[in-house]
């Protein structure tokens, strides 16, 4: 497992990385510009036109350093990954698992269970800071109220489309009060959250978490590899070509407490900004290179936070989550475990 | 019996099996392998002792990094050195980080260097030696009997463990502070009980504890 939590992000266009030694050397305009020892990196995320070494490649797979290439705007293409990665016993008994209807409704509702209970504990969290805005933390209450009857109609659901069901009406309640997690009353629009757009992101807020959970899943993605788990077969989400069902299963239930937490706070703390968006034509927002340079910076931050897990009752840092869940998941496989436990925020 | 070309394993799993089947598991069967500082310092080792290049001297020629099997144990490897001089029997030599250790797993790996060599060249092996870099010191090691033996039934052990394809609980011990996969292995899993009312019990407290605040 790696304890290092540094993940390369490269952004800059036409840059080039190869290996020196036993480090990455970043090359821009072929003039070296950093250099990072290999030993001490998770992983390294190419954003756009970025090049990259068959060498450093192979050194990489070796040392199970994840490269992920993403379009400049942070869509997924390709990840490296070495000959030895990927377990078949561990994948066989994973599909296996997952094709029985049982077993999938068991772990996919747990999943949902916590992806709703960590939602509500973000909600409430808000409610508490924002004592004194008597509108703001009504409204959160009331959601969070909301969501309290979701976890209990799905402790009782008996099948993936009511779980699935249960689970999209709970994210209509949440993303409902998103606005009451905004403290500074906007002088302009800019940050008014209408409805969860993805394809493409409507407003400055839907581009924001959108590109937070991009990151996320790229973390969780490379956390189902490290472990041997094949990210594509999932429990809740069904399985469809290229689709990595696993890692959004593992995502469900980090997306509030890591990524949502984070986009209000960063709007909150004013670290992004209207003028950090472009309107496109098309009615598309995009984010700026400054922005997305400072999303970047403050998602790595983010993942130094420390907490104590809950399961695992160990000390670890938010950036160790989706390694630590991959791991759970994979002992549970594995038969060391007799569920799969998804992390819950005692908030 | 002896093993096919297809059923080698790596000599170097013996040293994990002996250590902890678990780990050997872990890294064998699961193919997760943690690299950290330590085990970096020792590619880069091994990168050193199978980097140079053969020697051929008047007292004999060292062969760097050759590759060994033995079919009779099922394993394969690379020696990092191989000493051969004029009329004597060629002794493998194997470079370890750190210092000599209390256990067999350096002897262990040594030995079935020498059976592998014995194997391929039809002539005794009757020594090898271990390299320490802590301590800069040469040991030689005798390939005796009992060594011979405690090498067999490791590597019949870890043919077993492979075979088997399942991962042995932890036992936690002493070992798990110094092993490199423990942060993989969460050797305590296994000690704490259901996960699944875990888990509900840990969803309770969450949902009822914020209802509270939220009066
Ligand atoms: S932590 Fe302990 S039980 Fe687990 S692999 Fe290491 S030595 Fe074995």
């Amino acid at each position: 497992m790696k304890t290092h939590l540094n993940t390369l992000y490269v952004t800059t266009q036409g840059s080039y990385l190869a290996k020196q030694g036993l480090t990455v050397q970043v090359r821009i305009d072929g003039k070296p510009r950093a250099q990072l020892p290999l030993h001490n990196l998770e992983g390294i995320v190419c954003f756009g036109r970025v090049g990259c070494s068959p060498a450093l490649m192979g050194a990489c797979a070796d040392q199970g350093v994840a490269i992920s290439f993403l379009t400049e705007r942070g869509r997924y293409l390709a990840s490296v990954r070495g000959a030895s990665h990927g377990n078949v016993l561990v994948r066989r008994r994973q599909y296996r698992l997952a094709d029985d209807p049982s077993t999938a409704l068991d772990v996919a509702r747990r999943i949902v269970l916590s992806k709703v209970a960590n939602s509500r504990s973000v909600l409430l969290r808000a409610a508490r800071d924002a004592e004194g805005a008597a509108n703001r933390v009504a409204e959160l209450q009331a959601a969070a109220n909301r969501l309290s009857a979701s976890v209990h109609e799905l402790r009782g659901a008996t099948s993936l489309d009511s779980i699935r069901g249960l689970e999209g009406e709970a994210a209509t309640h949440y993303f409902g009060a998103f606005n009451a997690l905004l403290s500074n009353a906007p002088a302009s629009d800019t940050f008014r959250f209408t409805r969860r757009s993805r394809r493409p992101p409507l407003d400055p807020i839907n581009a924001l978490i959108s590109f937070l959970y991009t990151l996320l899943l790229h973390d969780a993605r490379s956390a189902c590899e490290a472990v041997g788990l094949d990210p594509c077969v999932g429990f809740l989400h069904a399985d469809r070509p290229g689709k990595p069902s696993l890692a959004l299963d593992l995502m469900e239930e980090l997306r509030a407490y890591v990524a949502d937490r984070l986009a209000y706070s960063l709007i909150n703390r004013r670290q992004v900004s209207a003028d950090g968006f472009k309107l496109l034509d098309n009615g598309a927002i995009e984010m700026t290179d400054a922005t997305r340079k400072a999303v970047l910076v403050a998602y790595q931050e983010r993942k130094r936070d420390p907490l104590t897990h809950p399961f695992l009752a160990e000390k670890t840092v938010v950036g160790m989550l989706p390694h630590l869940q991959a791991l759970l998941l994979v002992r549970w496989i594995r038969g060391d475990l007799d569920a799969y436990p998804p992390f819950l925020w005692k908030g | 019996m002896p093993y096919s070309e297809t059923d080698l394993l790596p000599i170097s799993a013996l040293q994990h099996l002996l250590y902890c089947e678990r780990q050997c598991a872990l890294i064998h069967v699961e193919r997760q392998w943690a690299e950290n500082r330590e085990t970096a310092q020792g590619n880069i080792l091994h990168k050193k002792a199978h980097g140079g290049k053969s020697t051929t001297r008047p007292e004999g020629r060292s062969l760097r990094a050759l590759p060994l099997r033995s079919l009779a144990l099922g394993l394969f490897g690379v020696a990092d050195v191989v000493q051969c001089r004029p009329g004597e029997p060629p002794v493998p030599v194997e470079y370890k980080r750190g210092r000599p250790k209390k256990n067999d797993c350096d002897r262990v790996q040594l030995c079935a260097q020498a059976l592998c060599l014995e194997e391929m060249t039809g002539q005794p092996v009757p020594l090898g030696e271990l390299f320490y870099g802590k301590t800069r010191r040469r040991v030689a090691v005798e390939t005796s009997p009992g060594l011979r033996r405690v090498t067999a039934e490791a590597a019949a052990r870890l043919h077993e463990l492979i075979r088997d394809g399942r991962t042995p609980t932890a036992e936690p011990g002493p070992k798990c502070e110094r092993c490199s996969l423990r942060e993989l292995c969460l050797p305590h899993l296994g000690r704490r009980g259901s996960a699944r009312s875990a888990f509900d019990r840990l969803l309770d407290s969450v949902v009822a504890a914020e209802e509270e605040n939220s009066r």
